[in-house]
């Protein structure tokens, strides 16, 4: 039920409006945009494959803020053990927001 | 089915039947070839018999996977090929350019890999059998002067290096049958590994405990059969395990692990550590051994077993394949 | 691989994981239930069980298609697949499952033509290519699955393809949710939402979860970084005594979910009023067949089943295992009459199913040396 994986839209076809070629680093295979028909992707969009069909678009600017929001997380998790390290008592009260 | 994929059920065939009765319990344990001494005359000697759907695909076909795949278990046992005899078992109807074909290719392979094809026979079976073409080869050869390959001899702390990507050969069939539907710029990595064996024995000869070709059931199996032969764990970094986009690529999309796929062109050697360097050296400046990378090393735990790491800390253990590696949705 | 390397970096799971330690603390035992079958297999795949402190105890659920379905709609569908005429076509996923005269595999090495195809749509064309047969297309999954069925079957009804079929079991989340979180037996504290089954059904249908059940739930991806975060989410509400739905998988799942598949389902299926799961018995409301207007298509209507049920062994466990009662190892079966190789239950067969999970991947790490220091 899970297995689903991004890949790029790089080719369509004017009079087949729900089929695209998506590529996977190098693969290709034809999906069927049927689910998509709301509000069908266009060339060089990402979108996320299962079965064969493409399921939802996939947002960058989503990717990149949760990628953000990781790495910021880890860096403050960084800079908190560096704080633990000088021996100071109760650091839960430094947890950020 | 499951027999014939190389793994857990094709184990279970080998050792549980066709080695006792005709093998006898004298047997050392099963490699890839023989070697045998006749009052000091050495031969290695190997069978192997090759089906493989479609008959061609990019990269070769039936012919040069039977040279090159008989080459190569010579090779990994630590000789160098010499003569073949093959059989081909034709399937009635089979369109004698299809067949001229593969004996072409038989023969330029056998070129290339410097072996004479000595003896061969011919049968042809009715229609809808030996799905077009099987061919079988036995080959002979000469033990490789420095080598000797005995999993006995492998102990904690060796090292393990891989020739090169792994799962080209498999994902290039699985996409050349057409039933997935996938295109991708790929081809069988079939090729002969002699000269890369001969480059290792010339530089570290001493230190080579084990070898072997990871073709059906892949890295995975060839690493469990050895880890239980014996005795001992194998823990692999899999951020150092080379693997091409495009198998991987494939591989993510199918739900299959590179681990399980396939090779024809590619062996896997165990290194006592004062050699592994060499080794290493060696065979990233042989030609064709650009690609070689230490992939992880011998430990004590987990016995009987093959570990695979990541960078981030988290470890899996990877099994032998049961059955063909089958594509997954879920 | 974009979207998929960088929720894979080694540096940030490190961090992420060391703030899961932290936000864990030493008092209390958590257990969080991954509803998700493929969750599962990325827990195992990705090692992350490695990276949790011992009171976190990750719990796997029913959301695994193959594992919950009765044998006896295996039996079924190959008992269909007896005709000659009949292509049985089904996902490499269904090839191992144990019916009980044998898997599909092995019925194919008996000479039934049994095909495995990567999506309903590939079923569809080996109908078109073979008008002399009859494609009968075994469909499994929840609802991120079932979609891509019903478009297939609105394709086959619009060309008039009267030579292909479908034997429908695809299944709902929500019941096998609320049939787990109604056990008396079970204490879960919260949850990792299915992503892929979400894309579909947005965020919405979990809000009950945290309502009326208190839980808190974070919908998740499947790369480790994704499920980490997750983790991250859930321990915070825990924390501060909360209970939310929350997105983490925003990039992919929209909250409304995907009106156009959930149309594609609404037109061409309807709920059974009541369906078995393998190991939590009778659901309502819980499985999908053909509609009406669509009998044409629907292989319970064109063939004679069987329609047998068929209990499993009372030695197997599945049941509890599927509901996080029990763990794999702790079924008296495990690892001794039922293995891979010659599973009792769809548990252990599944690539997704938490006894072959954890079978393939962890069993043999509990008698290692737990620190692994880097190589050469």
């Amino acid at each position: 039920m899970c297995l689903a994986i991004p890949g790029q839209v790089v080719e369509l076809y004017p009079d087949q409006p729900n089929i695209a070629v998506i590529d996977v680093v190098g693969v290709r295979r034809k999906v069927d945009l049927g689910l998509l028909q709301d509000s069908l992707p266009v060339q060089g969009d990402w979108v996320l494959i299962h079965v064969g069909f493409a399921m939802s678009k996939i947002s960058e600017e989503d990717a990149l803020d949760q990628m953000r929001t990781l790495r910021a997380l880890g860096e403050a998790e960084a800079a908190m053990q560096e704080v633990q390290g000088y021996g100071l008592e109760n650091t839960e009260n430094l947890e950020e927001s | 089915m499951a027999h014939g994929a190389g793994g857990k059920a094709s184990r279970r065939l080998i050792e549980g039947l066709f080695a006792p009765l005709l093998i006898g319990s004298s047997a050392e344990s099963l490699g890839d070839a023989a070697h045998l001494d006749f009052n000091g005359i050495k031969i290695a000697i190997t069978t192997d018999s090759f089906v493989v759907k479609p008959l061609t695909f990019p990269g070769g076909s039936i012919g040069e996977l039977a040279v090159n795949g008989t080459v190569n278990d010579l090779a990994v046992s630590g000789a160098r090929a010499e003569a073949m005899a093959v059989t081909y078992v034709l399937e009635a109807g089979l369109p004698t350019p299809v067949l001229e074909a593969e004996v072409r290719a038989m023969g330029s392979a056998a070129r290339d890999a410097g072996v004479t094809i000595a003896a061969g026979d011919t049968k042809v079976v009715e229609h809808g059998k030996a799905d077009s073409m099987y061919i079988t080869t036995t080959g002979i050869g000469r033990p490789i002067h420095g080598l000797k390959i005995d999993p006995r001899s492998v102990r904690a702390g060796d090292k393990i290096l891989l020739s090169g990507p792994i799962g080209d050969h498999g994902i290039t069939i699985l996409l050349a049958r057409g039933e997935l539907d996938l295109e991708a710029d790929l081809h069988s990595d079939t090729r002969s590994v002699l000269p890369l064996v001969a480059a290792l024995a010339h530089e570290a000869g001493p230190g080579v405990r084990w070898m072997r070709d990871p073709t059906r059931g892949g890295v995975a199996t060839s690493l469990n059969e050895l880890a239980r032969d014996c005795g001992l764990g194998i823990v692999l970094m899999e951020e150092m395990i080379p693997v091409r986009d495009a198998v991987r690529g494939a591989c993510e999309l199918l739900g299959l692990d590179p681990l399980h796929i396939a090779n024809e062109g590619q062996f896997l050697a165990v290194l006592a550590p004062e050699y592994a360097a060499a080794a290493l050296n060696a065979l990233n400046s042989a030609p064709g051994g650009q690609d070689t990378k230490m992939i992880g090393e011998v430990r004590e735990q987990p016995s009987g077993a093959v570990l695979v790491t990541t960078r981030y800390g988290g470890s899996r253990i990877v099994d032998m394949l049961v059955g063909d590696p089958l594509p997954r949705i879920c | 691989m974009k979207f998929v390397d960088e929720f894979r970096e080694p540096e940030v799971i490190s961090r992420t994981a060391a703030q899961i330690r932290r936000l864990a603390g030493p008092n209390r035992h958590y257990r969080i239930m991954e509803v998700c079958g493929g969750h599962t297999h990325a827990i195992y795949r990705f090692g992350l069980k490695d990276l949790l402190p011992s009171n976190i105890e990750l719990i796997h659920g029913p959301g695994c298609p193959v594992c919950v379905l009765p044998m006896g709609r295996i039996d079924d569908g190959l008992a269909i697949a007896q005709d000659p005429q009949v292509i049985f076509a089904a996902f490499g996923d269904m090839m191992r499952v144990p019916g009980t005269q044998g898997s599909p595999l092995e019925h194919k090495a008996r000479g039934i033509d049994v095909r495995i195809v990567y999506s309903p749509a590939d079923a569809l064309k080996l109908a078109e290519k073979n008008p002399d047969r009859h494609v009968m297309f075994f469909a499994i999954g929840f609802e991120t699955t079932a979609p891509s069925t019903a478009l297939t079957l609105m394709r086959a009804k619009a060309q008039g393809l009267g030579n292909f079929s479908v034997f429908c079991n695809h299944v709902t989340i929500i019941p096998a949710i609320r049939a787990i979180l109604d056990s008396p037996d079970m204490r879960i504290d919260a949850f990792i939402g299915p992503g892929h089954v979400s894309t579909v059904i947005g965020c919405r249908p979990y809000e009950w979860i945290a309502k009326n059940e208190s839980k808190p739930v974070a919908v998740s991806g499947f790369e480790p970084l994704d499920i980490l975060q997750s983790i991250v989410m859930v321990l915070r509400q825990l924390k501060a005594e909360e209970a939310r739905i929350e997105n983490q998988y925003k990039r992919v799942v929209p909250w409304e979910g995907n009106r156009a598949a959930l149309r594609a389902m609404a037109e061409v299926f309807e709920l059974r009023p009541y369906f078995e799961w393998r190991g939590l018995g009778f659901i309502s409301q819980s499985a999908l067949r053909l509609r009406e207007s669509y009998a044409t298509w629907d292989a319970e209507r064109r063939f004679v089943i069987p329609g047998v049920r068929v209990t499993d062994p009372k030695a197997a466990q599945c049941g509890e295992v599927l509901k996080g009662v029990l763990k794999p190892h702790q079924c008296k079966l495990f690892g001794n009459e039922c293995t891979p190789e010659h599973p009792i239950g769809a548990l252990m067969v599944s690539s997704e199913g938490s006894c072959a999970a954890y079978f393939n991947y962890e069993h043999r790490k509990t008698a290692m040396v737990t620190s692994i220091s880097s190589v050469a």
